[in-house]
């Protein structure tokens, strides 16, 4: 069941995904309409699926790769929604749904069975941390996304031929605001991310710091975003270099994501 | 009856022809009440704009008609007759149908895509309905001149993309900021082509507006109009912090504001993104400014590279504008022929007969017991009811070609000949 339900959020969102890059060459508002009622359809199958396998395992369906890439796109996919319900930002799907459909892939080509926890790892502060730190990547996903749509808007009004994409993509200002707003969400959801991941080591092991790769991963994320919210605070960096920031930020998350599995093994598991 | 289109606009002839020939005020009712009373002439709208003066007629005979309404123009605005025969223009039938639609469509206008057009054709067409000067032939073309313009409108980029530079400029500033109303705005030294722009600004919103100019005064006198605020012109650096968007147009030979300055600028505003658009040739501004970060600098060659590649834009989509045009004309035609008499008569006729092999037939079945003679009998009388009944209408359809129009019309409505076409 769990997979049936799985498999149709990947085909709900492979099609929202391919009719949002049509949506780069030519759209309409029915277009946009349709794309959105697909990731909408998805969404709620992915939740069904997340759900039954919270079910199944008996714990919070973030421990092992698959498990955690499918939570990362469904965190990400929340975010999308909410953004476009809030402020229809056109084209925001053609940036972001891509994403979404290579991490539910990745996540379905990756081993789906359940494995148990060993017991130390067993408790409450599995749900609270993976969930803080997932919706804290979404929101720096999701800051990505835009901060490229920034570029490439700028792009168009610094070359003085504005053509293409132009007419389409929203104002420079609007995409810089949306753009820190999610960085003042994610930043404090990752802060609460490590510190929760700090306590719950302390309970299982009796100390906060095991120096795996990952937490020291998470610390130069971390120190990332909080260049990103120190200059444009300070210095006053907006637009392309916040834009920028924020692209290179959320690199360094997809590294410590993915890139930590090729290094070494460490504390979470699943990466 | 014929559609019948004379009229000249912008491409046949100039300004000073189109004034004189222009029907404005009361003129205009009175062209109007005058062209429908020249004999042969059964419907008139006049259209009378800048660009164009044009007179949409029905009539019974385009030649003649023709020649009365140049009679008529060269007459009521008393201008020598032969003077009319370059810059008229005269189309009929279904060129006439395309004249027209392409006229409401913008696709005949100075600038493809201008909105203005519609509107007019609307109250040109509305002030006929009042003065009771047009029929059903031009009461339909009309309504259909203004769905198809909608139509176009709404299928086709037309009237997409600014091509005027200060539209473009609003169009620019747009996409930098999102809201407008929240902006303050700076014109540097003054020029009409500033103050247009400045004023296109401010009817998307821009509510906060400094004048900076050399003579104070004048300066001052410019920010009243805007109901602004003047500042003196050494100064304007400093306000630049708290500028969005500055319009510069000032007489100066050399750069008024450097790279350097702009950074200094820059730095205090905290790199808040700021628009400069500098319309003085020579330019007044610095082009290497364009290059620091949140500033964005567009002079008039820029400008004006915009409005070209839009208007060739416009022109794309001109071409998917005749598309519809060409469609559209067909469906016009097809109502236009079925007010032929015709296919009238025959509508009507296999109408009646469709009825009465209905009406027959379930009569036959409910009484099966009836011989071969009675059924002859029940036949007969069912066409002689159907044959009295058309064949008044049927004479009236053939013999007048006084009002025969309308009596098409008029039967093609009672009896439902076009609903059952679908």
């Amino acid at each position: 069941m769990t997979t049936l339900f799985f498999e149709l959020a990947l085909t709900f969102y492979f099609t929202a995904t391919i009719i949002s890059v049509v949506e780069l060459f030519r759209s309409s508002k029915t277009t946009t309409k349709i794309m959105l009622l697909f990731v909408a359809a998805g969404f709620v199958l992915h939740t069904i699926s997340i759900v039954l396998r919270y079910a199944d395992a008996g714990r919070m369906p973030a421990v092992n790769p698959h498990e955690a890439t499918s939570f990362f796109s469904w965190c990400t996919v929340l975010l999308f929604l909410i953004l476009e319900f809030r402020y229809k930002i056109g084209l925001l799907g053609s940036f972001i749904m891509p994403l979404v459909f290579v991490l539910m892939l990745s996540s379905a080509m990756l081993p789906r069975e359940i494995k148990p926890l060993s017991p130390e790892l067993r408790s409450c502060w599995l749900s609270i941390h993976t969930i803080l730190a997932f919706i804290g990547n979404a929101a720096f996903a999701m800051a990505a996304g835009i901060g490229i749509m920034y570029l490439i808007q700028e792009r168009y009004v610094k070359s003085k031929h504005p053509s293409g994409l132009f007419q389409r993509l929203p104002s420079l200002q609007i995409l810089d605001e949306i753009n820190y707003r999610l960085i003042t969400i994610g930043f404090p959801l990752l802060t609460l991310a490590i510190i929760t991941g700090a306590l719950w080591a302390q309970s299982a092991w009796g100390s906060y710091l095991r120096g795996d790769f990952r937490v020291v991963w998470a610390i130069v994320t971390w120190l990332t975003y909080a260049v990103v919210l120190h200059t444009r605070l300070l210095v006053g960096w907006r637009g392309k270099r916040a834009a920028m920031l924020s692209i290179i930020g959320f690199i360094t998350i997809l590294i410590a994501f993915f890139g930590i599995k090729l290094i070494g093994k460490g504390l979470h598991v699943f990466l | 009856m014929n559609i019948l289109v004379v009229g000249l606009n912008h491409k046949t002839a100039d300004v000073d022809v189109r004034e004189k020939l222009a029907f404005n005020g009361q003129k205009l009712e009175e062209g109007l009440i005058r062209i429908k009373s020249i004999s042969g002439i059964k419907e008139a709208v006049i259209l009378s704009t800048c660009n164009r003066v044009e007179i949409y007629t029905v009539v019974n005979n385009s030649a003649a008609a023709h020649e009365s309404i140049k009679n008529f123009i060269s007459e009521f605005h008393g201008i020598d007759r032969s003077a009319l025969e370059t810059p008229l223009y005269a189309y009929e039938g279904i060129n006439a149908v395309r004249h027209v639609f392409r006229v409401a469509s913008s696709l005949d206008s100075m600038v493809v895509g201008e909105p203005q057009i519609l509107g007019q054709i609307k109250d040109a067409f509305d002030f006929s309905l009042q003065k009771k000067t047009t029929g059903i032939l031009l009461n339909k073309l009309m309504k259909k001149t203004i769905s198809v313009a909608k139509r176009i409108r709404t299928e086709t980029k037309i009237a997409e993309n600014a091509v005027s530079i200060s539209f473009a400029a609003v169009e620019l500033a747009k996409k930098i900021f999102t809201d407008l109303s929240t902006k303050s705005f700076m014109l540097l030294g003054a020029g009409d082509m500033a103050e247009l722009a400045a004023r296109h600004l401010m009817s998307n919103g821009v509510k906060d507006v400094l004048v900076a100019n050399r003579t104070y005064e004048s300066g001052e006198k410019l920010a009243k109009e805007f109901n602004g605020r003047a500042v003196r012109f050494e100064d304007f650096m400093h306000e630049m912090v708290n500028t969005d968007i500055v319009i510069c147009s000032t007489g100066a030979s050399k750069y008024v504001l450097m790279k350097e300055q702009m950074q200094k600028v820059m730095k205090e505003r905290r790199h808040k993104p700021v628009f400069i658009i500098d319309i003085a040739v020579p330019r007044n501004i610095d082009p290497e400014i364009n290059n620091i970060d949140n500033v964005y600098l567009y002079d008039v060659d820029d400008l004006h590279g915009i409005v070209d590649t839009n208007r060739l834009e416009r022109q794309k989509e001109a071409e998917k504008a005749e598309e519809i045009i060409a469609e559209e004309i067909e469906t016009f035609q097809k109502w236009l022929s079925s007010l032929d008499s015709v296919p009238t008569i025959v509508a009507l006729r296999d109408r009646a007969d469709a009825i009465k092999k209905e009406e027959i037939e379930k009569l036959l079945n409910k009484l099966p017991a009836l011989g071969e003679k009675e059924r002859d009998a029940i036949e007969c009388m069912a066409s002689t009811i159907i044959n009295k009944l058309t064949h008044p209408p049927t004479t009236a359809l053939k013999e007048g070609p006084e009002d025969r129009d309308i009596l098409i019309a008029a039967i093609r409505k009672l009896y439902g000949l076009d609903e059952k076409e679908g």
